[in-house]
């Protein structure tokens, strides 16, 4: 974990469309909190075409770095890389042939995924609305959650050598129900940082029962 | 615990439970029931003895039935006197003292280490904890908050309850979060959980003997109160009462006839049947030998019955001031006392077996500190294990007491009955009723102010209650195939258990607008809700009233919260801090 001081970016309110603006709390502070949000992320959120998809809403979507894309490119290419490298030595070493049945299975699932990668992390999206915290991912299958501020129990940031790397975190928001599940995976380090800060702080705000 | 084995059995006299102490929660240390190591190496004693007497059996059979030897004596090999086994090495040596001076020395340091350990345990109730400290190596001092009191539940289990013991488990709100006493003295024990909650509740421990009636008896000799309590235990292992407190009546009575109809009739019998028609096809095709396993599989099933059954049976639930207060088992006797404000999920369902009889089963989703792969948790999960409406209403009136009276019909008539003709959920739409082919009329949703109501299935029918103060966060999926009938499925979520958030297949603009209604009307119903001190400002001991805007409660009373659970620190103080002491 790095625990890099506080790194505030340009102090800017963004004006948010909806008649629920960016948490009080926040904005009451700096709102530093939305530059450092938006900086160097996708800038539109990718949606499914069919009318009778799950719209965007009002409000600012905040996405992931764009660097994020190149992390989970080069994690599933070095898999890619080994599954490879094992099948050759199976059929060209030892000659077992049948080793390209599931080598070939895997290999189309991993190509598949890099190719949907870049299309998936533009659908990432989080809100923070006055209340609540609107996450939503997923273009074949959409899926958005709502979390009140003062349901979260713990907010988790991780990133491993490859994300440290690139500079991006993994934040991870934990309520009492396991079926939650809002983690947001691409998110630059300080903006990472500064959206758990502000989220314990409004979290510890609005406590309610579990 | 480093410690945890038998203590072998002591005299009979002192099986004399301790007086009802004048109060084992006044912010002291006190210690368990001296019979407690007893109770919980009791277990392990009959298993140790278990090894023995299967190693040793020959030897016995042969000591004791010698006419029986002529087979065994090839066996025991009397020539080979020398050899691995020790008894016979103590018996051709002459070590009878030695031996008999080890056995002694074995159990002196066995005795002395559980009295030690019994000495280490010590539990303490004070107006903001349970505290228990345990281990003598390897101390162990957990602490739960008494505001995240989730229930506090009395285990007796059968031989406990002969000589008048119970093992009280203080509910967390995590894995493993539980605060276990055991053993306590039955009067005792509901004394403690009578304090606790009180406490819990934020009422003064003062107002307590004026209502609990803690049973404080004439004193009478020692070994006549054994007798008494031994007594007392074997009739109310027969009659069913609850010595010696006394219970509230029950709301609900279920007759022993129907609750064994109930589990006869249960989805398992399905399987059987089904199994037992793959067999007997499976023996006409192929070879009459698959027959035989027509045995095992009955022999499952019937034990399985039996357990579901006895479990099920002197069932209780009553209105207590602390909460609903739920007793069930035969030979285990487990009474729960749920708080108001700890069930996060309530489904009423029947299966299409129960039809006929208007039968209706209760599960709740609530934290009982267990994981969901123990076997325990399923029964806790069960609030009613069947009954007809009327009880189903009652038992629902008591788990749900904010629910205004002019919603009930909302619940009874169109949720769990329905659907009506003029019908306030809102369900599948026409034009995907093939997604849910049978069930389409009946799969809706309605939102109270409160409470959110997911009505499904039309064979197996399921009305599912989740009140929005306990609601963690909402959910909206869609597939593809959704998609292209612009339709989309909602998942509440709650802590997790048997009663399931999801609702597929609404209209895509119904389900956004009711992802919206939640999302608001969850932190509304959070902000009113004070559950947690549910008694806290109100001597009544009313909870919270719906309509009463509290923002007092957003500011979090009192000085427990702020350093209870810090959004980092994790969902709950599941403080288990070992220190080591030599």
């Amino acid at each position: 974990m790095t625990n890099s001081p506080e790194s505030t970016g340009p102090t800017e309110v963004t004006v948010s469309v909806h008649a629920s603006p960016i948490a009080p709390e926040t904005a009451e502070n700096d709102s530093a909190e939305t530059g450092v949000l938006d900086r160097e992320t996708f800038d539109r959120i990718r949606e499914p075409r069919a009318p009778g998809r799950l719209p965007l809403g009002d409000g600012t979507w905040h996405q992931l770095a764009r660097q994020y894309v190149w992390v989970q490119l080069i994690s599933t290419g070095v898999v890619m890389v080994i599954v490879l490298a094992a099948v050759l030595l199976l059929t060209l070493v030892w000659g077992q042939w049948w080793a390209w049945i599931p080598g070939g299975v895997l290999l189309s699932i991993l190509i598949w995924t890099v190719a949907i990668t870049p299309r998936q992390a533009r659908a990432y999206g989080y809100q923070l609305r006055r209340d609540d915290l609107v996450f939503r991912r997923g273009i074949l299958w959409q899926r958005v959650v709502a979390v009140p501020y003062g349901r979260m129990q713990l907010v988790d940031i991780t990133h491993g050598p490859l994300d440290r790397g690139f500079g991006i975190a993994q934040l991870k928001l934990v309520t009492a129900a396991a079926s939650t599940g809002v983690v947001i995976p691409g998110l630059t380090q300080e903006a990472a940082e500064r959206l758990r800060d502000t989220l314990v702080d409004v979290a510890e705000e609005r406590r309610t029962g579990l | 615990m480093s410690d945890s084995s038998p203590l072998p059995p002591q005299p009979s006299a002192a099986a004399a439970p301790t007086a009802v102490a004048e109060s084992l929660s006044d912010g002291e240390w006190h210690r368990l029931h001296p019979l407690t190591p007893l109770f919980r190496g009791g277990l392990f004693l009959v298993v140790v003895a278990g090894i023995v007497i299967a190693n040793l059996r020959d030897r016995l059979i042969y000591l004791f039935l010698p006419w029986l030897d002529e087979d065994i004596a090839v066996d025991i090999d009397v020539e080979d006197m020398q050899g691995g086994d020790p008894i016979d090495f103590i018996i051709a040596n002459d070590l009878y003292l030695v031996a008999g001076l080890a056995l002694l020395g074995i159990l002196i340091v066995l005795i002395a280490l559980f009295y030690l350990s019994w000495r280490f345990h010590t539990f303490r109730i004070t107006g903001d904890d349970v505290e228990v400290r345990s281990g003598v190596l390897f101390r162990t001092h957990r602490r739960a908050p008494l505001d995240r009191v989730q229930g506090v539940n009395l285990t007796r289990p059968m031989f406990a309850r002969l000589v008048g013991m119970a093992k009280l488990e203080v509910v967390g709100a995590g894995l493993d979060s539980n605060v276990k006493l055991e053993y306590l003295s039955t009067a005792n024990a509901e004394a403690v959980r009578a304090d606790i909650l009180r406490l819990a509740s934020g009422r003064q421990l003062a107002e307590r003997r004026a209502d609990t009636g803690t049973p404080t008896g004439p004193r009478a000799p020692v070994r006549v109160r054994a007798s008494a309590v031994v007594g007392a235990g074997l009739n109310g292992l027969i009659s069913g009462a609850e010595e010696p407190v006394a219970e509230p009546e029950s709301v609900v009575h279920i007759p022993v006839g129907r609750l064994i109809a109930s589990r006869l009739l249960s989805t398992s019998t399905l399987w059987l049947l089904a199994i037992v028609v793959a067999i007997i096809v499976g023996s006409i095709a192929g070879t009459p030998w698959v027959l035989f396993s027509l045995v095992p599989a009955l022999i499952g099933f019937g034990a399985y019955w039996i357990r579901t059954i006895t479990r099920s049976l002197r069932y209780s639930i009553a209105p207590t001031p602390s909460g609903v207060r739920v007793t069930f088992g035969l030979f285990t006797t487990i009474t729960e006392i749920l708080p108001p404000g700890r069930v996060h999920a309530v489904e009423v369902s029947q299966s299409i077996l129960w039809r006929p009889f208007g039968w209706w089963e209760i599960t709740v989703n609530r934290l009982s500190g267990r994981g969901l792969a123990d076997g325990a948790a399923d029964q806790f999960a069960t609030v009613l294990p069947v009954g007809t409406r009327a009880d189903v209403e009652r038992v629902l009136r008591l788990l749900l007491p904010d629910l205004p009276e002019t919603e009930w019909p909302l619940v009874f008539e169109h949720g769990i009955l329905g659907p009506r003709s003029d019908d306030p959920y809102t369900n599948t739409p026409r034009r995907a009723r093939l997604l849910r082919i049978l069930s389409w009329k009946r799969n809706g949703f309605l939102l109270l102010p409160d409470a959110l109501l997911l009505r499904r299935g039309a064979v197996w029918r399921t009305l599912a209650v989740f009140p929005l103060a306990r609601l963690q966060s909402i959910g909206l999926e869609q597939g593809p195939l959704d998609r292209a009938l612009s339709v989309a499925g909602i998942r509440a979520h709650t802590i997790a258990g048997r009663v399931d958030g999801r609702l597929g297949i609404l209209d895509r603009d119904a389900a956004l607008a009711l992802f919206d209604g939640v999302a608001a009307a969850t932190v509304a119903a959070a902000n009113r809700d004070r559950s947690h001190r549910w008694a806290g400002d109100d001597p009544e001991g009313e909870p919270e009233r719906a309509d009463v805007p509290d923002e007092a409660e957003a500011v979090t009373p009192g000085p427990r919260q702020d350093g209870a659970v810090h959004a980092e620190a994790g969902p709950i103080r599941s403080p288990q801090d070992g220190e080591e002491r030599p």
